[in-house]
C-alpha cells in the first residue's frame, strides 16, 4: 500500500467533508449589506429590476444545480407576496455585472430594496422561510389579516 | 434531464475508485477513471456508472421527486476527467506525488458531490469565467 497515497488521500476527505459542512451551514444565508451604494442603481435597472419593488435578482449558470431549486423559491415567493419581484440574470452573460456587484458563485440571490438599494445577498439556495424573512423588513407596513 | 440519484451514485462509486486509485498507486486505474469522467462528459447517457445506476438500482427505488438538467453533470465529469488525466501522467511518467495530488483534487470533488451533493466544478465555474472571460462583446458590423 501507499503511504503518501493513504496520507493524500485522509487530507483530501478531511478537507472536504470541512468545506461540505461550513458549506451547508452557510447556503442561503441572508447576509446585510451594510453599505448601500448608489452606484450601481443604474446598473440594476438595466438588468430589469423595477422600480418600487423589492426585487430578488438572482445570478444563475447553465452549470448550476441549485440555481433551479432558487428559482422556484424565489419564483414562488415573488407570487404569493405583493410588492415582491424576482428577476433572474444569466450570469456569463452578464459578467460585467457580475463583477461590478462581486458575484464569485451561483446561485447569488441580491435583495434589492424599492429604492433599488442592494439591501442583501444570500450564496447557495435560499429556503423560503429564508428569503420571505429577508423581504419582510423592506415591505410597507401591511394590514394583518390576522383574525382577532 | 436526468435522475439526481444517477450522478450522486456515479460520484459514490468514483470516491472508490479514486481512494483506490491513492491508496495502490496505480496510473492505469487513473486511466480507466479518466476514460470513465471522458465518456460521461460527452455521452452522459452511456457512462458506465449511470448505467449500473439505471440498470441495478433504479428499478429498486421509487420514482424521483425531481429531474435535475445534464448540462452541470457534464461540466462536472470534464473536471474531473482533467484531474484523472494529470493524475494518470503523474503517476505513468514517474512523478507519483503530482498523480497523488491531482487524484486528491478528483477525489475530494466526488466525494462533495457524493456526500453533501455539491458539485464543486459547477461552483467554481463563476469564478473561473470572472477571472478569465471578457464581457462579451457587441457585435459590430463587418467593413
Amino acid at each position: 500500500m501507499d503511504q503518501t497515497g493513504l496520507i493524500v488521500a485522509g487530507v483530501a476527505l478531511l478537507a472536504a467533508t470541512a468545506y461540505g459542512v461550513v458549506h451547508r451551514r452557510r447556503a442561503g444565508r441572508v447576509r446585510a449589506v451594510s453599505a448601500p451604494d448608489d452606484l450601481v442603481l443604474p446598473l440594476l435597472a438595466d438588468l430589469g429590476v423595477p422600480p418600487g419593488q423589492v426585487t430578488l435578482l438572482q445570478f444563475s449558470s447553465a452549470f448550476c444545480a441549485p440555481c433551479r431549486a432558487t428559482r422556484v423559491v424565489c419564483a414562488e415567493a415573488a407570487r404569493t407576496t405583493p410588492g415582491v419581484a424576482h428577476v433572474e440574470v444569466d450570469a456569463e452573460h452578464r459578467l460585467d455585472a457580475v463583477r461590478a456587484l462581486d458575484i464569485w458563485k451561483t446561485p447569488t440571490v441580491l435583495i434589492v430594496d424599492a429604492q433599488g438599494r442592494i439591501a442583501g445577498r444570500a450564496q447557495g439556495a435560499p429556503t423560503r422561510a429564508q428569503v420571505l424573512a429577508a423581504v419582510a423588513p423592506l415591505l410597507p407596513a401591511a394590514p394583518t389579516e390576522e383574525k382577532a | 434531464m436526468t435522475d439526481p440519484r444517477g450522478p450522486r451514485f456515479a460520484a459514490a462509486v468514483t470516491t472508490v475508485v479514486m481512494v483506490a486509485v491513492l491508496l495502490t498507486g496505480s496510473g492505469w486505474l487513473a486511466l480507466a477513471q479518466a476514460a470513465v469522467f471522458a465518456l460521461t462528459a460527452a455521452q452522459p447517457r452511456l457512462g458506465p456508472y449511470g448505467l449500473l445506476f439505471r440498470t441495478l438500482l433504479a428499478p429498486r427505488l421509487g420514482r424521483p421527486a425531481e429531474l435535475e438538467p445534464l448540462a452541470p453533470v457534464r461540466f462536472a465529469q470534464a473536471v474531473g476527467f482533467v484531474f484523472a488525466a494529470v493524475a494518470t501522467l503523474g503517476y505513468l511518467l514517474g512523478s507519483p506525488l503530482t498523480g497523488a495530488i491531482a487524484a486528491a483534487f478528483a477525489l475530494a470533488a466526488a466525494f462533495l458531490n457524493a456526500a453533501f451533493g455539491l458539485c464543486l466544478g459547477c461552483e467554481l465555474f463563476l469564478a473561473y469565467r470572472r477571472l478569465t472571460g471578457r464581457p462579451l462583446a457587441a457585435r459590430v458590423p463587418t467593413s
